[in-house]
Parts: C-alpha cells; sequence; structure tokens
C-alpha cells in the first residue's frame, strides 16, 4: 500500500513532473460493473494501478447467517451473476458434504448439465461485452442471442430466467420438464454453427488480434502466486482444473478435456474460453444421452421436503414439511470447504454449522476477487488502452468480488 | 383564420409536441450495478430490442443522458456517487428502479445496501422483479414515455388516472 503511495506521488527526476492520476470507474463502460481504478499515468503509460473496491458490497455472507441452509441458497445466486447456477453448485454440495449425503445419479447428471450451460451462458457474455470493449459491437447481439437460448432452458425447469436457485440441498427445485430434452438437443445442434460464427468475426478480424496479442501478459508462477483459477490460470499453461483433479458430481463419468494455452496473454485468454465453450457442449451433450432415470432428490423427508401431493395425504409428511420450512434443515455440527469449477475459477464455501437451521458462517471465495488482484501486474509500464483490455480478459463480476 | 382549414397546416402546442418527442428518444446512461445490468443488456440486445421503443442510445456519459436506470443494489458506498452521477445529467431527467434491490433494498436488509434508491435520488418508475424480466423493464420504458406525454410530474405516481391515460 505504501509502495503504491508513492508511486502515485513520486516526482519524475528527470522532467520534474508527477504523474497524472485518473480514475477509471466506478462508472465507466468498460470496468463491467462498479470497480473503481486508481492510475498514475506518465503519458499514457501505466506507471501505478490500483484496483478499488467495494461498491457494490452486499453483506451477502452476513446475510447467509440470518437464513435457513436452503434460504441461503438464494444469496449465492447474486454473487456471481452471469452464472448463478455454479454459485449454488459449489453451496449445495458444501451443504451435502456436512450432512453426509450423496444425491441420486440422475440428480447429479443435471447438475452437471445446467453448471455447464451456464458456463456457455457466462463465457458468451464476456466474449460480446469484451468485443464491445475493443470496439466490436456485432458480437454482443449475436451471443446474447445464444444466451437467450440458455436462459429460455433455464426458465422452463426453475421458473426463472436469472438467479434460478435450481439446485437445492439434496436435490433438485423439480426434475426436468416435459419437452425439456429436444429443446436442450436443438440448442446443441444449432450452437457449433454459432460458435464457428463467432470464430468468423473475431478470429481472423486483424483489430481484434492486433489488439490482444501479447496485451497484458502473465507468467505461471506470477498467476499461481496470485491464487489465480480457471481459464485465466489455463490461459497461463496451468492444467489446473477441479472437474478433473478433484471430481465432484460424477464429473469423472464424463470425457473431455482440460483446455490449455501457454501465452497467458489476453489473446490466449480468449481462445481457452472459446475452446471450453465446445468442451462444455461435448459434456452437456454426454450428460443428456446418457442420463440416468430414477430419482432426483434424496429420499426420505428429514433433507428434502416431501411433495404437496403427499402433504395432503399424510399428516407426517406435513409435519416434517412444516418443520424443514420453519427450522430449517438441522446440519450437523462441524465445518467444510466445498470448491467447483465455475466459469472464472474455482467457486469455493467455507461453511461452518453449530447444529442449527442456519449456518454460522457462510465465507465464500470469489474466483474474480482473486483474479483481480493482479491487474496492476498485468498493466505495468502498459498503455491506458491495454487495462480495458486486461479488465475484459479477466471477466470480473464485481458482485462477486465485493460479495 | 377563413380557409386555413383547407390548408395542410397542423396546429399543436408546442409543450405536447416537445412531450412527444422527449418520449420518443429516450437515452438512458449506460450505468450497471449489479445482476439487473444483465437484464438491462439483454433488453438492450437482439431478442427483445429496446431500440423499439427509441430508447437504446446508452450512453456512456450521464451528460448525455436524460434516463437513469438504476440497475441493481446500491451499496452505501456507491450512493454518493448514483447521486453525484444523477446531479450531472441535464434536465429534464428521469430515473427507473430496476428491480427489487433498487426499489426497496431488496432481500438485502442489512447494513450495506441502500433500502431504496428513491432515498438518494427522485424514482420515476419502479419495477418489480429479482431481476426483473427484459419485458418487465420494456413496460416501465412504455409507462414512463406515457407519464412524460402527460406533462412528466416529478414524483407523480406510477399508476395516472383512467381519464389522464385516455388523453396521453
Amino acid at each position: 500500500m505504501a509502495e503504491i503511495e508513492t508511486t502515485f506521488g513520486q516526482v519524475d527526476p528527470e522532467t520534474g513532473l508527477k504523474p497524472m492520476v485518473i480514475n477509471l470507474g466506478p462508472q465507466h463502460p468498460s470496468t463491467h460493473g462498479v470497480l473503481r481504478v486508481r492510475l498514475a499515468l506518465d503519458g499514457e503509460q501505466v506507471r501505478a494501478c490500483e484496483p478499488i473496491i467495494g461498491y457494490l458490497h452486499t453483506g451477502i455472507e452476513k446475510n447467509c447467517e440470518d437464513l435457513t441452509f436452503n434460504q441461503a441458497i438464494t444469496l449465492t445466486d447474486r454473487m456471481d451473476y452471469l452464472s448463478p447456477i455454479t454459485n449454488n453448485f459449489g453451496y449445495v454440495l458444501g451443504v451435502e458434504k456436512l450432512l453426509g449425503v450423496e444425491v441420486p445419479k440422475r440428480c447429479q447428471y443435471i447438475r452437471v448439465m445446467f453448471a455447464e450451460l451456464s458456463r456457455l451462458a457466462s463465457h458468451l457474455v464476456w466474449l460480446g461485452t469484451s468485443a464491445m470493449d475493443m470496439g466490436a459491437m456485432s458480437p454482443f447481439f449475436y451471443t446474447m442471442q445464444q444466451r437467450e437460448q440458455i436462459l429460455d432452458l433455464i426458465e422452463m425447469s426453475a421458473g426463472t430466467r436469472m438467479n434460478p436457485s435450481y439446485f437445492r440441498v439434496g436435490g433438485l427445485l423439480n426434475d426436468l420438464p416435459p419437452g425439456f430434452e429436444e429443446k436442450l438437443r436443438a440448442f446443441l445442434d444449432g450452437f457449433p454453427h454459432w460458435l464457428k460464427e463467432y470464430y468468423a468475426l473475431l478470429d481472423r478480424n486483424p483489430i481484434w488480434v492486433e489488439r490482444l496479442k501479447g496485451t497484458a501478459p502473465i507468467s505461471a508462477e506470477q498467476a499461481l502466486d496470485y491464487g489465480w483459477t480457471g481459464p485465466l490460470l489455463r490461459a497461463c499453461g496451468v492444467d489446473r482444473d477441479l472437474r478433473k483433479t478433484n471430481p465432484y458430481s460424477s464429473y469423472e463419468d464424463f470425457d473431455f478435456a482440460v483446455v490449455t494455452e501457454t501465452d497467458g496473454d489476453v489473446y490466449a485468454r480468449y481462445h481457452v474460453r472459446m475452446r471450453e465453450m465446445q468442451e462444455s457442449l461435448k459434456i452437456i451433450r454426454q450428460a443428456i444421452d446418457n442420463l440416468p432415470e430414477g430419482d432426483w432428490h434424496v429420499p426420505g423427508w428429514k433433507i428434502y421436503p416431501p411433495n404437496k401431493m403427499e402433504i395432503g395425504r399424510n399428516m407426517e409428511a406435513l409435519i416434517y414439511h412444516f418443520k424443514l420450512f420453519t427450522e430449517g434443515i438441522r446440519v450437523p455440527a462441524g465445518e467444510v470447504y466445498s470448491a467447483v469449477e465455475g466459469p472464472k475459477g474455482e467457486i469455493g464455501y467455507f461453511i461452518v454449522s453449530d447444529g442449527s437451521g442456519k449456518p454460522y458462517r457462510v465465507r465464500a471465495r470469489g474466483p474474480s476477487f482473486y483474479n483481480l488482484q493482479a491487474l496492476p501486474v498485468m498493466v505495468q509500464d502498459k498503455i491506458l488502452a491495454d487495462v480495458v483490455a486486461a479488465i475484459g480478459s479477466i471477466d470480473i463480476v464485481l458482485g462477486e468480488v465485493d460479495r | 383564420m377563413a380557409g386555413v382549414e383547407d390548408r395542410p397546416i397542423l396546429f399543436a402546442s408546442v409543450k405536447k409536441l416537445a412531450q412527444w418527442a422527449q418520449s420518443g428518444s429516450l437515452w438512458p446512461a449506460q450505468f450497471g450495478l449489479a445482476c439487473c445490468a444483465i437484464e438491462m443488456m439483454a433488453t438492450a440486445a437482439s431478442r427483445f430490442d429496446l431500440s423499439r421503443f427509441g430508447a437504446e442510445v446508452m450512453r456512456a456519459s450521464p451528460r448525455q443522458a436524460d434516463v437513469m436506470i438504476v440497475a441493481g443494489r446500491v451499496s452505501q458506498k456507491m450512493a454518493p456517487i448514483v447521486r453525484e452521477l444523477y446531479d450531472q445529467m441535464p434536465e429534464p431527467k428521469w430515473v427507473i428502479a430496476m428491480g427489487a434491490c433498487a426499489s426497496v433494498g431488496g432481500v438485502f436488509n442489512n447494513y450495506a445496501v441502500v433500502q431504496g434508491v428513491d432515498r438518494v435520488v427522485p424514482v420515476d418508475i419502479y419495477v418489480p422483479g429479482c431481476p426483473p424480466t427484459p419485458e418487465g423493464l420494456l413496460e416501465a420504458v412504455m409507462q414512463l414515455q406515457k407519464k412524460i406525454r402527460m406533462g412528466g410530474r416529478p414524483m407523480a405516481p406510477v399508476m395516472p388516472s383512467p381519464e389522464e391515460v385516455a388523453h396521453a
């Protein structure tokens, strides 16, 4: 901190001039939310850079302590709002680990399917907006159009487009609705064409390539030092992917590759994400092809509430239902860390339970927070315009950084 | 005035004309806070196409905008900046509070979130939802246009009387 302050006020011994300090944000079209970046500039060169966060601090972690284990899922939605489903995923897996239950195979497959769908949706928003940052407007309209198809699928099964809270402790909100499979298959058949279209729009676009190649590079060691995860780390050549290294929710059943690049610049990150979309498509296709029959939630009424028909017929079901929705699920005392591979990196939850129906503490590890802190390293002594490219390539979501 | 009826002359009050023109070319400030901003982007994108209602020219600078869509939760740290942006917008200006958080604080009744952006800036239209669907935001834009055509009184109730609606 002290180091940064001296750079901000330092007088250049040759010219006798102080660097110009400017604020990028918190209201700026290319900061993707309410990020403020304080920059000390010498001409157009960045001498010092300091991301200032907290403009979207929402107190989500504190609020979780006030809600039952199932209610807190709704708050995890609102952290990384570009892929709420992967946020739910990490949280429910953590609570299930504390409870010591494992959901049936069908539920695991559906969860994988939705996690990959939301990875696609998140990468599509990233592609559209970062292309817009670089001055290419049209990819945005193409990517949002395909994203709408994914949101339709989510709306079909969860009832809402964004923030669906589809995953519940011990299961899902409901099974796949009728007609879902056909719609999903239609999307899967159509999407490769659109992926080609995105490549056609950007990959051989000289402005896009010139602008991104060699911009904001970082070495693998530095990336690991800063706690990078996800596509950003894989763009530096480190093949770390929780889906492979710590398989959860039956990811070991699926055949997919971990995409890596070696350059570690913005262009490599673009390629990693584009190829990840292809891998996600493969996973979704396998999940829907091999979807097991059977239950989609844990048996019994202690964790997953009985269905409404049962409540009308069975007194005991009514009691369990009432208890689950007033007291919440009784989770044994203990603590757990569970992490999943989100579209931006490792989304982890450290959950402490004191044996009651509400979590004692929920700490979220948002990948964007760790990815963002390497911004000063990436843009040191680069030009101002590279800062915009670097921020776009990190794919930050401020809801997750500030929580 | 004899014979005027036969000629192609249109009589209108300047005020009405100005209101009609204003309502048809709203320039929102490109200013997203949280989840709702993504739905705002979706509203502007290909499927919902905000430009059908003449409100697609999102301006990056508040000085060029006349509608502020507060899309998302306003934290205590962000509130003074929201006010500053509002003050930078030239008159006449309107505010849409998009979503539950901007309207009343939403699910976040805690130390960090301002319980409704109307504590900071005057709000014309509230849009319910968490986040509202793009259709919801489109409806809000249409309501705002109706309000502007009616005279755009600041802090007027959102739902006008049936007579006012008939005249608008």
